[in-house]
């Protein structure tokens, strides 16, 4: 039996449950993604573009939805400091797959500027949302499908023409469930023709003996002229699941950075989809991760060139110790007509010991003479004369190594425009590379 | 009265990749001493430092290397420089990304808490920077970047010293510290080691050349070739190779 079919039926049983606790925007897309899903199964390892990593297997247990949105007790304040420090954010929540506002409350936030529940949201203005909601995530992706199907809120920001968000906006995703459970989340960031915002985001799960999924669709769309940069850090457990599938669209002249950083998880796949259909747009797609235990780490990346003078860089790297797995398949498309483009991308990845495993895909496809393009990818171990030339020097083997492992990954934290954040990175990799686990109540985003 | 033993190297065999290049090396130096090894490419020169500083692609077979009492081999790379060994590199290796600043913050610290010692703040340790840059009269500029990343030549082995004056080394050995250096550059390090030669410390210089010797007088000369030992003499010895080559050596060897 495909792993599928419990979804399928959990749909079936209760989709007027699902409406009556969800709003009409999306609700609306259901039934289209219902059939959209008809006689699909989710990817195996192994199918194409999941060589892998198995979708089948990470959607296999027996997760429960909380479908009639029952309040499921958490103390934010007790058990989640996340004030990070010298970082300045707004700050809202995600309890599961349920928005609760924090600081970043309407009065903070400039005249026009939403951000909050989904479902809420979208019921007070159901026009604008409508008109962007499930537009860019294709019904053709398995898994966009069963999100789509089974949502029930999630997170929108909108921010109205020439408006500049000075602060940094800061959304905390949290596990915190007594059973399994999966939560399907949803984001929708719509800037408009010159808006400017950046987003961080942190995914942390409460209780490290609880087995949780988490179902994520972001649609980006970036206006005219818009700057958005969405910094986005996972520090999950070893039995937290993520299947996370971004869309983004950039209109001309616009600018969006995408920073995803896996620091803990139990199995994750990140598939980025980036649309460059405006002129002299430019996107940064940035990954890091750093893997230990079993851990697995997937990262897809599409990034497609419509129109001419766009520009895009694509930079991921892998740090795989223990036995840990690690995956990119990375694709530029340069489509007919899109000339002068320039699209870069690299693949940089370290094995830290003798069974870690990286399984790495660059593609470019280019059908467009005048374009500037490049791939490259590395795969290789810590640089062996680096390492006695620090221990000649005094340095402990394992402090030399988590240097030169710290210093692997500059490259990738020199590309945050957050100020403050960089510096958090940097002490978290630190961290995370001298074997601390950080689950929320030592949250690493926290003191 | 001679000096105390700081080093002493008995019967030392070493291979890499299966290739036996040390093949019986005998060596003693005392405090205050300055050997220079001398001989032709590939006599094993290069391998007596790395085997000594403890580079794990070579392996020893036999010998033993006591350094003021503990028998080296059995130390780790880091052990050995905590005991005071110090190799300056013939290559010194650019390591993008660690600034020079941390990466001699944890030297220093390591050392320190090897000897059960307090991290030096931090005020202490740019004072101990500064200080120890005047040595080879290194730019402030440099130490704020990654470790000999996009170093000049001389700017390389001018960073070796000024860790070795950090440091404080009991024995320093210096590997081809000459080579890629022009004659200014040669003085300044020369210098620099001078400065720090004390009657408690002691230095081997490896070098082809007469060259470094004329700034670094050594007490000692030693030629190796084919793996051992098979000539030593006072600073003589190197005027000798210098205006002889190293046939005749060969000859009476092969």
């Amino acid at each position: 039996m495909s792993s599928i079919t419990q979804y399928i039926d959990i749909y079936r049983d209760n989709a007027k449950a699902l409406d009556d606790n969800s709003a009409p925007v999306l609700n609306g897309l259901r039934h289209k993604a219902f059939q959209a899903l008809d006689s699909k199964e989710l990817p195996r390892r192994g199918d194409e573009g999941y060589e892998k990593t198995s979708l089948e297997d990470m959607f296999a247990p027996d997760f429960g939805l909380n479908i009639f949105r029952l309040d499921i007790p958490v103390d934010i304040a007790h058990t989640f400091k996340c004030d990070v420090p010298r970082v300045s954010t707004l700050m809202s929540y995600v309890i599961n797959d349920k928005f609760v506002a924090g600081t970043a409350t309407p009065d903070r936030l400039p005249e026009g500027v939403i951000f909050g529940s989904l479902a809420h949201e979208s019921a007070a203005h159901p026009e604008l949302i409508g008109k962007y909601y499930g537009t860019l995530a294709s019904l053709d992706s398995v898994p966009t499908a069963l999100n789509t199907l089974l949502v029930q809120d999630g997170v929108v920001l909108y921010v109205p023409r020439g408006v500049k968000l000075e602060k940094p906006l800061q959304l905390v995703n949290i596990f915190s469930s007594p059973t399994p459970l999966m939560a399907v989340r949803r984001v929708l960031i719509v800037l408009e023709e010159d808006a400017k915002a950046q987003l961080l985001i942190c995914d942390h799960t409460q209780d490290g003996e609880r087995r949780y999924m988490s179902s994520q669709v972001v649609e980006i769309f970036a206006g005219r002229n818009a700057s958005l940069d969405i910094y986005d850090i996972e520090e999950s457990s070893p039995l937290t699941s993520r299947c996370s599938q971004l869309y983004a669209r950039q209109d001309e002249g616009s600018n969006l950075v995408v920073n995803g950083t896996t620091l803990a998880c139990g199995s994750t796949r990140n598939d980025y989809h980036i649309s460059i259909e405006g002129r002299h747009a430019s996107s940064f797609l940035g990954g890091m991760a750093i893997a230990s235990g079993h851990q697995h780490i997937d990262n897809d990346s599409c990034v497609n060139h419509h129109t001419t003078d766009g520009h895009s860089r694509q930079m991921f790297k892998y740090i795989l110790d223990d036995e840990a797995t690690g995956a990119f398949e990375g694709g530029i498309t340069v489509f007919p007509g899109a000339d002068r483009t320039e699209a870069y991308q690299s693949n940089k990845n370290i094995l830290a010991s003798p069974v870690a495993k990286m399984h790495t895909k660059p593609q470019l496809l280019i059908y467009c003479d005048d374009v500037k393009c490049s791939h490259g990818a590395t795969t290789g171990q810590l640089d062996q004369n680096a390492l006695f030339y620090m221990r000649q020097r005094g340095i402990s083997e394992k402090t030399a190594r988590t240097m030169l492992m710290q210093a692997f990954m500059a490259d990738v934290i020199d590309t945050v425009n957050i100020e403050g954040l960089a510096d958090r990175l940097r002490h978290l990799v630190e961290k995370r590379l001298h074997g601390q686990a950080s689950f929320c109540s030592d949250c690493a985003l926290s003191k | 009265m001679e000096n105390k033993i700081l080093l002493d190297v008995k019967n030392l065999h070493a291979s890499i990749d299966g290739k036996e290049i040390l093949k019986g090396i005998n060596l003693q130096v005392r405090e205050g001493e300055v050997h220079a090894i001398m001989g032709p490419n590939g006599s094993g020169k290069s391998t007596l430092s790395m085997v000594l500083a403890g580079a794990p692609a070579y392996s020893v077979s036999e010998g033993s290397a006591m350094f003021h009492g503990k028998e080296l081999l059995e130390l780790s790379p880091e052990d050995r420089s905590h005991e005071g060994l110090f190799l300056s590199f013939q290559y010194p290796v650019e390591i993008p990304g660690v600034s020079m600043v941390n990466f001699m913050r944890a030297a220093v610290n390591e050392k320190r808490k090897y000897f059960n010692e307090q991290p030096l703040s931090a005020s202490d340790f740019l004072k101990l920077m500064r200080q120890k840059r005047a040595i080879v009269e290194l730019d402030n500029k440099l130490a704020s970047r990654s470790v000999n990343e996009g170093f000049s030549g001389g700017e390389k082995k001018r960073n070796e010293i000024f860790q070795m004056a950090v440091l404080e080394p009991r024995l320093s050995i210096l590997d081809e510290t000459d080579s890629g250096l022009d004659i200014d550059a040669l003085r300044i390090v020369a210098g620099g080691v001078n400065k720090l030669k004390s009657d408690k410390n002691a230095t081997i210089v490896i070098t082809h050349y007469q060259r470094l010797l004329d700034y670094i007088k050594p007490d000692f000369v030693h030629v190796l070739y084919k793996g051992r030992i098979v000539m030593t003499g006072g600073p003589e010895l190197a005027l000798e190779l210098e205006e002889k080559g190293y046939d005749w050596i060969k000859e009476s060897n092969d």
